[in-house]
């Protein structure tokens, strides 16, 4: 009978009890702000006796996925967790990880990216990662990642999949603040992730294999990214089905993209992660005052649930794509140009436009929501989309 | 157990073993380096005294021995390195450009 307990704690001690809960087998791991307190917390786990994991220090995130790498391809179950600076160090290692097929689960703390240097949230670092051929998951609250990780870890062992997964929260927002959560029983969430059993095991001296082979010179490594291809579209139906299992022991929702007023909405946020609750407590306010204001969160992003978002988008007189990333010279942010690719095939054109927020940690308070829907209000009647994006709240 | 490989020109993205790992051990006598050669080594018999120095040095396992005899160089994995001649302390080894006989240039 599955078991759980209210507790209030931050996102990342959430994350970290997520980890000894799947009880991985090796965690070769690098603290970095504002990710430390994952690894640090796992960390005294280990050290008290309550996971039996072999706990890895290594010099750099560059050896931390190399550790995971080499460790995931000898048949264990790897755990790791990084955050900006350090994800962008891996970034050769996260395409190996991917490209070996090697199901790494690795919490991040989404965070900007230097220059100029500033540790808070914002989505630069995993925007970065977005074409490693993981699939990447955004929490909104420290509840979301928990239930994140844990699903991620039956989705990347899946054997459909067989890809890495992100399980990416918000830097101090999420990461840092203390929350509310429901945190589930040991044993159920050790039946849930069930055991790992590999397929390819580098210590199976019984069964023999090689990893990390060559496959140029006209070798299949076209085919090889064609297989990863395939994975990933599988995957969509895995990342519900675990969802929905999930969802059924915990009693919470699980939906790739999750709406608010999206049954009737005229104007519309598309948006990923912390910013979702500011988002949702404005449309709240506004559709009081008759408004039909509706939010979409997109919950998972890769492989990104095109299908869903133009679902909920199809009856929407104008939608605000809100980015926390830049893709400097592209026309819009990452989530805008999927977004509106999403919206191609409609046979009615739904105007979106892209808003820039939160770089940096910039605060994302309740007025710049608002006006984001009054901007959305005034193309629903009519008005022109602003051309270009929009920097919202910028001096 | 024996993987067997004989279609893999055929093969399509779901038919090859998941993140291009081979599920077999002791295959790699079936990947055929040679060709990377620029230069092959050629033995002379009447020089050659033995001593196996050659099979012991080469970094392939591309010198074949019988009743404690050199016999041929396997040239399917012979990539051309050289290091048999340079360690033949009989100089019984020449490295011979390949591919082409090039005339003595006076």
């Amino acid at each position: 009978m599955p078991t759980q307990k209210t507790v209030a704690v931050t996102g990342n001690v959430l994350v970290a009890e997520a980890f000894r809960q799947c009880a991985p087998d090796v965690v070769p791991a690098y603290p970095i702000t504002p990710q430390t307190t994952i690894v640090e917390e796992f960390a005294k786990f280990v050290a008290n006796g309550r996971v039996h994991t072999e706990y890895v220090t290594v010099e750099s995130e560059h050896s931390a996925m190399s550790a995971s790498v080499g460790a995931s391809a000898a048949g264990a179950r790897v755990m790791t967790a990084t955050s900006s600076q350090g994800l962008a160090l891996m970034w050769e290692e996260l395409h190996i990880a991917a490209g070996m097929r090697l199901p790494i689960v690795m919490a991040n703390a989404n965070r900007a990216l230097s220059a100029p240097i500033n540790i808070h949230c914002d989505h630069s670092d995993i925007m970065g990662a977005r074409d490693t051929g993981w699939l990447i998951l955004f929490a909104e609250t420290a509840q979301e990642a928990y239930d994140n990780t844990i699903m991620a870890v039956r989705i990347a062992e899946h054997h459909d999949v067989m890809l890495p997964v992100m399980s990416t929260l918000d830097g101090f927002i999420t990461t840092h603040s203390i929350d509310r959560a429901e945190m589930m029983d040991d044993e159920t969430v050790a039946a849930f992730v069930g055991s790992y059993v590999p397929e390819n095991a580098l210590l199976d001296t019984d069964h023999p294999v090689g990893h990390g082979n060559f496959a140029g010179l006209g070798g299949p490594y076209f085919e090889f990214k064609h297989s990863q291809r395939l994975a990933m579209e599988r995957s969509r139906g895995v990342v519900k089905s675990v969802g929905a299992q999930w969802s059924k022991i915990c009693g919470r929702p699980f939906g790739v993209v999750e709406g608010f007023g999206m049954e009737d909405a005229e104007v519309a946020i598309v948006v990923l992660g912390s910013t979702a609750g500011n988002a949702r407590h404005v449309a709240r306010g506004l559709r009081e005052s008759g408004v039909k204001a509706g939010v979409l969160k997109i919950r998972c992003f890769r492989p990104f649930p095109y299908a869903e978002i133009a679902e909920a988008l199809k009856g929407v007189k104008a939608v605000a794509v809100m980015d926390r990333s830049e893709s400097f010279g592209a026309e819009g942010g990452p989530v805008f140009l999927e977004v509106r690719s999403a919206l191609y095939d409609l046979e009615k054109r739904v105007p979106v436009v892209d808003y820039i927020y939160g770089l940096g940690g910039a605060d994302v308070k309740t007025e710049l929501i608002e006006r984001v829907f009054t901007d959305l209000g005034e193309i629903a009647n009519g008005a022109a989309a602003p051309a270009g994006l929009v920097y919202l709240g910028a001096r | 157990m024996s993987w067997d490989i004989s279609g893999i020109d055929h093969w399509r993205a779901d038919d090859f073993p998941r993140g291009a790992a081979i599920p077999d051990a002791g295959n790699s006598r079936d990947y055929v380096t040679g060709g990377w050669r620029s230069q092959r080594p050629v033995r002379d018999d009447a020089k050659c005294t033995q001593c196996l120095f050659c099979w012991i040095y080469c970094p392939d396992s591309a010198i074949a021995v019988g009743d404690e005899k050199v016999g041929a160089f396997n040239y399917d994995h012979c990539k051309g390195c050289g290091v048999c001649a340079k360690e033949c302390p009989a100089d019984a080894i020449s490295m011979v450009p390949e591919g082409c006989e090039l005339p003595e240039v006076g």
